[in-house]
């Protein structure tokens, strides 16, 4: 199990009750559990997304996407029944928040999928837990069953007269299933492969149900939410961007670690203050701000604050909250190799230029680090992984090609300098650099 | 229509169809792989993207892919935009990434999607230095050919196997670019239509395995317009010979008919032309003569003064039959089936022609939102309609997907849409059946009871209907079940058999549909008839079987003449034998060695479907014409031409004739264009243009370059040279334009994407709606099972029940062993512990000895054989038998 680390920025909502033995419905409860729902349930659906549009919550995934108004879309009416599914699968190198959550305070995720829920009107919601995170399964399980034994989940939750269940299941290790309509199809039984939209899940989701699908830091965010009070919630961030975030700090800092700041947040402060700086005193060479598939930023770019808008402003995104954190001795093409192997592993086969462009950017990467590069592989580079941007049908051609570009764009010098058979100037100690500390 | 905007040029398209179709439509080059007209978009391959504008003033446009984008009025696009071509390109070298460099060896080559797509993008040049991948590949049994290497990973094989034909034992393993199509481990695929993949595969991972052995490049075949005769439904084929061999059959687009797809019995049934069963030569007393001889003894035995019988055959054209009739006079022509049969295919015919519904064509039957199978397993006694009932199932989930404002080309969307709902599907069957896993219910029972379950709904639907008595409260629920879908529907669907070897069952359908359309339904009925050409012969007309023989008796000296049949499969054995030996002589005109053949004294080769010229009428009263693709260098002749002698000097003169004699067959001359038939003075080639060595192809015989033979028959010519413009749609031999040399060349031809082929559908329908008739009131009585003896039935195969296609070397080896099946609890007490058992089944006299099988939904109290596979074939079935274990 990983400890946890903090720091007096830290604005603590969905981390507040980390390392304080929430997993356990006693201790949960003690800790003002299950209130939120409670409340929930007299707000009734209209008031429950009046409260959520007015938090200013925004998805927690990647995109961005107003939680409230996301709710809103499903319809009231539906024949079929509705579904409220959480994506629990963690995927994005560098990301490793929703881990917490699921081991600190499953309770959470629980009562957010409740309370969204109760706002769509479902009867059935669904926790999606990556297949590597297989072990964290007990504890949720285990916390499905007290709510269950509580009286929370099944008929009549809270005797509030409406029945709501919750089934947890795990993914088989798909990167690709992290796309909402990719985790549907995993979750029927399917091959994890993108689904066509329209219709949108809100319309033709899970089992052709109208589906909300929210990320887990979102849903473990909304009882929060309601706990703290919406207004009040809003006031933590910055405009447009409400409330806090939990920042996955990793790479060559000081103290890496899961850190829950206000969005907003300077990144540059992220680094040097709450995570200690770089480690050893070394000098920064790059930050991924946002995980694996956001491109790079140069230090003298990291003076911003770290919300949806300003991180897009600066040529990067927000992403998923995974800062990555390069010094000095790391090689670049050999990051970028790194980053494109997981990729090209990770391509779910359905389109060409993504299948078949990373694969081949891959093969270069690779045999351009050991020294075989040619000139034109560079600007080759270049155009597959413009080849693949926007053109895919999923976003995960995006998220190889993105950083490709950064780095190509940001260090080509970098590139040029291994070629001629040159070995690497940068990589120092090799792979070490690269290791986890 | 509305007008859309391609490079700057104004264009009609249809808004509900998307840019690739309207480009396609407009006989654009615009290139693609997993988009398919049969089977929508769903944008794997991103082949097809151009670049769209905003309106007129915007000029940097995005990249979309057409497939995937509405035709919508006032959409600007550019297929030329230099953004959008090198994308394309960039597509194609990413294929070619992995895509071997194997053409040469290719059975794909020369009609290679991949191969025409990749000259149109222009990508030529590999810039990666890198290996290819390779896996491993499967035997997937006698059909299909597997070379997974060449997969370019576009989905069409899993889309059309799985999603389209609904089988499930092919599928895509793996991820990123190591997706392999294949099965979970070698072994026969289990689609009755896995043949398709040959065509649906844009490139060589999928090929022909009995081409394979025989292997012609496609420009290297003579082709011809071809019917396929292995079952009644009459789908269009084109034939392709080399050398004297028939090479293989591939798809013919009738938009009518059979679309897109074939089923395997008609594809790799026509290996049976090459067989070594073949008569090649006339025979007298089975030993080989001349072809002069044979003439001379046929005018001698015909003119010699005897009576002459005639029996026709449910396999041979309209003009063979009517060769005969004509020689024999009509009150001596005979139907050559039983009398069951017979009077099963009559009533057919009537009802098709007097009754108000209309007779399904199989694009009616895709079309259809409920569906009512009343005694056949489709996919085993008239194969391709299974696949297109199991497209009418998604009928009633469109209406969702239209308000959802979800297109229906958007194939991924629309099956997300539908989940699991389908339109209804109601089987009645004496048995299990292929498409039970998708119906809404079904039934199993009796004919007896099929029948009266028919009746039932009938009367459900219209009181004026009659009633069924003594009606159990289980069948009534059911029957209102099934009578609410149908009306329910918009175009309701009722389909009925021979298989049962009940009319009842034939009638009963005939007063649902009736019932249907009396009460403001457009409903249509669709009635499989037992062969190719069943409901021709029934239009022509003959006497039935049983007063044969007494024809015979009469006349102690006839001379029997049997046309293209084995009487051993029509009839009791016992029968023919005394048929054949009351007769003074037998005259036999086959294609294939049988036990009929084997008597004749004088046998005389007769064409078989590649060799001949005629016309068939299927199932739905088309009558389509099928043209000959090589002449044989032997005595083979079309049998009308044997037997008109020489009265004829071609087909148009028979066929003309037929039309003064046989009014109501008078419109038949009409199913393709006369052999008078040129376009601009020149006959339509066989060849095409690139077909090699004509001159030569006979050099190891005689240097001479031989004269092409003649086609006094048809306009279609044995030479590469000819009309170069598209011919009438049932002339067409083959489908091949510029740059598209792959059988998706029929973009070209037709009329919109999807659409009838440029002039007109092939064929002509002799059955239209009429007003007259009444409802049939022959309800029989329940079945009730006997405590010692079974009802014997046949059971049809589609691999094996056929008599020509089982001479397939492919399909002979998936033909069943005899078997006599029973359900699980009859069975009982006959098995022996642990090892097969024999039985031995006994009735009429007759006893035959076959392996014992469980079939668990076979109703209690019938026995099965399967159809024309046993020597008990012949027999008049259903019938009662006792079963015994064999000692």
């Amino acid at each position: 199990m990983a400890y946890l680390v903090s720091h007096p920025d830290e604005v603590k909502v969905v981390s507040s009750r980390f390392g304080k033995g929430a997993a356990s419905i006693e201790t949960y409860l003690a800790l003002d559990g299950y209130s939120s729902a409670r409340k929930a349930i007299e707000l009734g659906s209209d008031g429950i997304i009046a409260e959520m549009k007015a938090s200013n919550l925004r998805g927690r995934g990647g995109a961005g996407f107003p939680t409230g108004l996301k709710w809103s879309f499903v319809p009231k009416q539906s024949a079929k029944p509705k579904y409220v599914l959480l994506n629990g699968d963690e995927s994005e190198p560098g990301t490793c928040k929703d881990r917490l959550i699921f081991e600190h305070d499953p309770h959470s995720a629980i009562e957010g999928v409740i309370i969204a829920g109760l706002a769509i009107g479902a009867r059935m919601g669904f926790i999606y837990l990556r297949g590597e995170y297989r072990y964290l399964l007990t504890i949720m399980e285990r916390a499905i069953d007290e709510a269950y034994a509580h009286g929370f989940l099944g008929k009549n939750i809270f005797g509030s007269g409406i029945d709501f269940d919750i089934r947890s299941h795990t993914g088989a290790g798909a990167y690709e299933v992290g796309e909402e309509s990719a985790l549907m199809e995993s979750l029927e039984g399917k091959r994890g492969i993108p689904r066509i939209r329209p219709p949108f899940p809100a319309v033709v989701g899970l089992y052709g149900g109208p589906t909300v699908i929210n990320n887990a830091e979102t849903l473990a965010t909304v009882p929060h939410v309601f706990r703290i009070g919406a207004a009040e919630y809003a006031k933590i961030g910055t405009e447009r961007n409400g409330g806090t975030r939990l920042f996955c700090l990793s790479g060559n800092v000081e103290r890496p670690g899961v850190y829950e700041l206000p969005m907003g947040y300077n990144l540059k402060k992220m680094i040097y203050e709450v995570g200690g700086g770089i480690a050893g005193g070394r000098a920064l060479k790059a930050v991924v701000p946002g995980g694996a598939s956001t491109p790079v930023l140069l230090p003298e770019e990291i003076d911003i604050g770290m919300d949806f808008d300003q991180v897009g402003k600066a040529g990067s995104m927000l992403g998923s909250g995974g800062v990555v954190v390069l010094d000095d001795r790391v090689c670049i093409v050999e990051f970028a190799l790194r980053t494109m192997r997981f990729y090209q592993h990770e391509s779910c086969g359905w389109c060409i230029p993504c299948r078949e462009g990373t694969d081949w950017l891959k093969k270069t990467l690779t045999r351009f680090h050991a020294g075989g590069g040619v000139a034109k592989d560079i600007d080759n580079m270049r155009y597959l992984a413009e080849n693949i941007m926007g053109r895919t049908l999923c976003p995960l051609g995006d998220a190889a090609a993105m950083p490709t570009i950064g780095f190509l764009k940001k260090f080509r010098k970098e590139f040029e300098d291994h070629l001629d058979g040159k070995p690497c100037a940068y990589a120092e100690q090799g792979d070490a650099a690269l290791a986890p500390a | 229509m509305g007008t859309i905007y391609i490079d700057g040029k104004a264009s009609e398209a249809d808004p509900k169809q998307n840019l690739l179709h309207a480009c396609l439509s407009l006989g654009l080059n615009l290139p693609y792989f997993c988009w398919h007209p049969a089977m929508g978009s769903v944008g794997a391959c991103r082949q097809c993207a151009v670049k769209q504008f905003k309106d007129a003033q915007d000029t940097r446009g995005r990249l979309v892919m057409a497939c995937m984008t509405p035709a919508a009025p006032d959409t600007r696009i550019s297929l030329q935009d230099p953004e959008a071509v090198a994308f394309r390109a960039g597509i194609i070298e990413g294929m070619m990434l992995n895509h071997p460099h194997d053409c040469p060896v290719c059975d794909e080559g020369g009609e290679c999607h991949l191969q025409d797509m990749t000259v149109m993008t222009g990508h030529d040049y590999r810039r990666s230095r890198f290996p290819k991948r390779t896996f491993h590949d499967q035997y997937l049994g006698p059909f299909v050919y597997h070379q997974m290497n060449r997969c370019i990973q576009c989905y069409r094989c899993v889309r059309f196997y799985r999603n389209y034909a609904g089988e499930d034992d092919l599928n895509a393993f793996g991820i990123s670019n190591e997706v392999f199509f294949g099965r979970e481990q070698d072994g026969v695929l289990k689609s009755e239509f896995a043949g398709n993949l040959v065509e649906v595969c844009p490139t060589g991972v999928f090929t022909d395995r009995t081409l394979r052995r025989h292997y012609t490049r496609k420009w290297d075949l003579r082709m011809a317009p071809s019917i396929c005769g292995h079952c009644s439904l009459g789908c269009n084929t084109t034939m392709g010979e080399r050398y004297g061999l028939l090479r293989r059959v591939v798809n013919r687009f009738n938009s009518e008919v059979n679309g897109y797809f074939l089923c395997d019995r008609g594809r790799y049934g026509y290996e049976f032309v090459n067989s070594e069963q073949r008569i090649r030569a006339a025979q007298i007393n089975g030993a080989p003569t001349s072809v002069t001889e044979a003439k001379r003894r046929l005018s001698s035995l015909v003119a010699g003064g005897q009576q002459l019988i005639g029996i026709g055959s449910p396999r041979a054209s309209i003009e063979s039959n009517y060769a005969l009739r004509r020689l024999v006079g009509k009150d001596r022509f005979f139907c050559g089936v039983s009398d069951g049969e017979w009077e099963r295919t009559r009533a057919m015919v009537e009802i098709l022609q007097a009754g108000p519904a209309r007779s399904a064509s199989l694009r009616d039957v895709e079309l259809s939102d409920a569906v009512l199978i009343l005694g056949e397993d489709v996919t085993n006694s008239a194969p391709r309609m299974a696949l297109s009932v199991r497209q009418s199932l998604r009928q009633q989930s469109f209406e969702t997907t239209q308000k959802l404002r979800v297109p229906l080309w958007m194939d991924d969307a629309v099956r997300e849409i539908a989940q699991a709902k389908r339109s209804p599907l109601f089987i009645a069957a004496a048995g299990a059946t292929r498409l039970d896993d998708v119906a809404t219910a079904t039934y199993k029972a009796a004919p007896e009871d099929i029948a009266r379950l028919g009746f039932a709904v009938a009367h459900e639907i219209d009181a004026k209907a009659p009633e069924v008595p003594d009606l159990s409260g289980e069948m009534r629920e059911l029957a209102a079940t099934i009578a609410t879908a149908l009306t329910g529907a918009k175009h309701p669907l009722v389909i009925a058999g021979p298989s049962c070897r009940s009319i009842s069952v034939i009638e009963s359908a005939a007063n649902v549909a009736r019932a249907l359309c009396d009460n403001g339904h457009s409903a249509a009925l669709s009635l499989i008839a037992p062969a190719c050409n069943s409901f021709g012969l029934a239009l022509l007309g003959a006497r039935p079987m049983s007063e044969a023989l007494a024809a015979v008796q009469d006349h102690g000296d006839a001379t029997l003449i049997v046309l293209e049949n084995d009487l051993y499969r029509q009839l009791p054995a016992k029968l023919v034998d005394g048929y054949l030996a009351k007769a003074a002589h037998l005259i036999v005109l086959d294609q294939l060695g049988n036990g009929t053949t084997a008597k004749a004294e004088l046998l005389l080769p007769a064409g078989t479907f590649a060799e001949s010229d005629g016309t068939l009428v299927s199932n739905e009263g088309r009558a389509q014409r099928f043209f000959q693709v090589f002449v044989p260098e032997d005595g083979i002749k079309e049998s009308w031409r044997w037997l008109g002698d020489q009265s004829w000097s071609s087909l148009d003169d028979v066929l003309s004739e037929i039309g003064t004699e046989i009014p109501r067959l008078a419109s038949v001359i009409g199913a393709a264009p006369l052999s008078s038939f040129r376009i601009a003075g020149a006959k339509i080639p066989r060849e095409p243009h690139r077909y090699s060595g004509r001159t030569s192809i006979t050099a190891n015989i005689s240097v001479v370059e031989p004269k092409p033979p003649d086609d006094p028959d048809s306009s279609l010519s044995y030479s590469m040279e000819g009309a170069s413009i598209q011919p009438p749609a049932a002339l067409q031999p083959f489908f091949w334009a510029p740059g598209w040399n792959s059988i998706q060349a029929v973009n070209k031809f037709q009329s919109e994407i999807g659409e009838a082929l440029r002039g007109g559908v092939p064929g002509v329908r002799l059955f239209e709606t009429s007003t007259g008739g009444g409802y049939f009131d022959g309800i029989p009585n329940p079945f009730t099972r006997r405590t010692q003896e079974w009802l014997l039935l046949p059971i049809e195969h589609i691999f094996g029940s056929e008599e020509l296609s089982a001479h397939a070397s492919s399909i002979a080896e998936l033909v069943t062993e005899p078997y006599l099946a029973l359900n699980p609890a009859d069975a009982a007490g006959f098995l022996a512990e642990g090892k097969p058992t024999v039985v031995e089944v006994a009735f009429g006299g007759l006893k035959q000895r076959v392996p014992l099988k469980v079939l668990a939904e076979l109703p209690s109290g019938l026995a099965g054989i399967p159809a024309g596979l046993t020597a008990l074939c012949g027999e008049e079935l259903p019938a009662w038998c006792r079963i015994e274990r064999a000692s």
